[in-house]
């Protein structure tokens, strides 16, 4: 009788709930001070910028992208070099659909390139996530290397290596005009369609089924001992990061007015990854800092010194996998708790 | 007569350039296998030996054997220094890291080229008595493609008799198969593992000036076969020179074959042949299986 540990008293409810750490839980899904000023800086960036709308259209998109990677790869673990695989699917179905005049009306489109990248993404999720490691990453690799080849056999339907121009689509609530010269409609109109898919991904993030991705990313074992249906989580997660990812993908389409095979190639699959891991994975805002941080330096720099700017990022992705593995944000907060909260109270 | 030449020349064609796949990717199966560090820059090594050699055939005027050698103990001895400085810190880190870690490497040795050699691509000038044509008996073929066929079986034998008979082989695969028995029987990993990361580094620099004929030498080479590496190394089976093999020569057979008669987008199906693999067997053809 003496090896059992004696109960501790039932503390009541309020009692409870003054502890510091049931308040940091309680909490932590609330709305915090800075969480408004993404969307005010790109608010007051279209008002400030309007000769840059295009490359804030560009900017927006790869936000989207990013965001969906971090669902998969930031919140559930899922190594993967081959979202591309989801963005051109879905870039690919607004693009077909619109060039054979099937579909023009954008939000609509959307949802269909939403749809067509989900599907991939559960069939694909379906068998390719039984694995792990180092088998995982090669066959995200060759689902996406499938597809993009797929799309270049198939160039009566794909238009092949060239891709599919011009695409009409039709005005946004049928008013707003995509204006290939200046992009104010595609800019607001994507800055809301991220907005949308932002709530979306944040209420996930904190809900329940959010809570136990993270969990399968910490402690798969474990997971897995408290009866948690992890394949199904992951299967689902995976789905839905598809979908987002095609939402990018369509929106890139749509912006464009075109789609050819570099929606599905290794390169924008590796600059996602980059870009999520330059601004934190597993936060929720690492896509917004990426995104800003890397296409602002590839945007001003590479042009005018390609080389330089390719040796700088090796560099810099050299230096963040040695020194900074939570990224831009993950920085920031070290040197916060390091020198900024010490005039508050421990 | 012409069909069974034909037949024939696509075969010797496929093995030659599986044999290249062979010779750079061995070295990075068997890291791979020894110490699960997913190394996107392995094909950087073989670039880099690649244009030692080339450089040094065509502006130093070295003898063929005289650069294979360069180039393999220069990109040995690099591949050492980075080791011992960079990826040693990252072998108990996550897969993300190392792929991000390692596609940094591989800008850094695109960049690099691109500055200090120019972004042209480099030809190799086959000596003399490879540049030609082999009397096989019943046909003529291409002395090299010949050549590349019997170097590369013997450089395949010569390691997998070094794995199987040789005290260093004995002690590979103890690691490949528990790493952490391997430690206790008093291997010492770290050094075992330096060794063998530079001999893989500099078999991909021969692979490298063996292959500029065939795959072309250019910045662009760690990017352009990437996949390629990845999937011979995994379809294998990881730490299994048999199965680098086996799988180097079926995908060049393959890729050859599928150039000749779907140039656009004939690769799919070797990207599907792969997924359906990896799915029958997750650990490669001749891998073991995860315990």
């Amino acid at each position: 009788m003496s090896a059992v540990a004696p109960v501790a008293p039932p503390t009541d409810a309020t009692s409870r709930i003054d502890h510091p750490a049931a308040r940091a839980l309680m909490r932590r899904h609330r709305i915090r001070w800075w969480e408004p000023l993404p969307w005010l800086a790109a608010g007051a960036s279209y008002f400030a910028f309007p000769e840059y709308l295009g490359f804030g259209t560009e900017l927006l998109i790869v936000i989207l992208f990013a965001l969906s990677l971090d669902l998969a790869l930031g919140y559930a673990g899922i190594v993967t070099l081959g979202h591309a695989a989801f963005f051109g699917g879905g870039a690919y179905a607004v693009g077909m659909l619109a060039f054979y005049g099937v579909w023009t009306e954008p939000i609509t489109g959307l949802v269909l390139a939403a749809a067509a990248a989900g599907v991939i993404g559960l069939l694909s999720g379906l068998v390719l996530l039984r694995t792990s490691g180092l088998t995982l990453l090669m066959l995200t690799i060759c689902t996406m290397a499938l597809l993009e080849q797929a799309a270049n056999m198939g160039r009566t339907y794909t238009g092949g290596f060239d891709g599919l121009p011009g695409l009409p689509i039709a005005p946004v609530f049928g008013v707003f005009e995509f204006n290939p010269l200046y992009s104010t409609t595609q800019f607001l109109y994507t800055l809301g369609v991220l907005f949308v898919c932002f709530v979306f991904v944040r209420t996930l993030i904190y809900s329940p089924f959010g809570q136990s991705l993270t969990g399968i990313r910490e402690n798969l074992l474990r997971m897995h001992a408290i009866g948690s249906p992890v394949r199904r989580r992951l299967v689902i997660c995976y789905t839905i990061s598809a979908a987002i990812a095609g939402v990018a993908g369509g929106l890139w389409a749509q912006t464009n007015a075109f789609v050819n095979l570099s929606a599905l190639d290794l390169d924008r699959a590796a600059t996602v990854l980059i870009v999520l891991i330059l601004g934190g994975y597993g936060r929720l805002y690492g896509a917004f800092i990426g995104a800003v941080v890397y296409l602002t330096l590839e945007h001003f720099l590479a042009q005018i010194y390609p080389t330089a700017w390719q040796l700088g990022l090796g560099i810099l992705l050299v230096l963040i996998a040695l020194f900074a593995r939570n990224g831009i944000l993950g920085l920031g907060e070290a040197l916060w708790r390091r020198y900024g909260a010490e005039g508050s109270t421990p | 007569m012409d069909f069974v030449a034909d037949f024939v020349g696509i075969v010797f064609g496929g093995l030659a350039a599986g044999t290249v796949l062979f010779i750079v990717s061995v070295g990075l199966s068997v890291t791979m296998g020894l110490m699960g560090f997913v190394n996107l820059a392995h094909g950087a090594f073989a670039m880099f030996g690649g244009y030692v050699i080339v450089l040094g055939m065509n502006r130093a005027h070295l003898g063929f054997a005289w650069a294979l050698a360069l180039g393999f103990v220069a990109t040995a001895a690099l591949s050492v220094v980075l080791e011992r400085a960079l990826y040693r810190r990252l072998y108990r880190a996550g897969e993300l890291d190392q792929v991000l870690f390692t596609i940094g490497l591989v800008l850094i040795f695109i960049a690099g080229t691109i500055l200090v050699i120019g972004p042209e691509s480099q030809t190799l000038q086959l000596p003399v008595e490879l540049g030609g044509q082999i009397n096989l008996g019943f046909m003529h073929y291409r002395t090299y493609s010949i050549f590349l066929i019997v170097v590369g079986f013997v450089i395949a034998l010569g390691i997998w008799l070094a794995f199987e008979r040789t005290r260093i082989g004995a002690q590979i695969r103890a690691t490949v198969d528990n790493r952490r028995m391997a430690e206790s029987l008093g291997i010492n990993v770290d050094r075992l593992f330096t060794i063998t990361f530079a001999f893989g580094s500099g078999m991909a620099a021969i692979g490298g000036g063996l292959g500029a004929e065939f795959l072309g030498l250019n910045p662009q080479y760690p990017l352009i076969y990437l996949v390629y590496f990845l999937i011979v190394v995994s379809a294998g089976g990881l730490g299994s020179v048999l199965g680098v093999y086996c799988a180097s020569l079926l995908l060049g057979l393959l890729d050859f074959v599928l150039k000749l008669y779907l140039p656009q987008g004939g690769t799919i199906f070797i990207y599907a042949l792969t997924i359906l693999l990896l799915l029958w067997r997750p650990q490669g053809l001749f891998g073991r299986k995860e315990t």
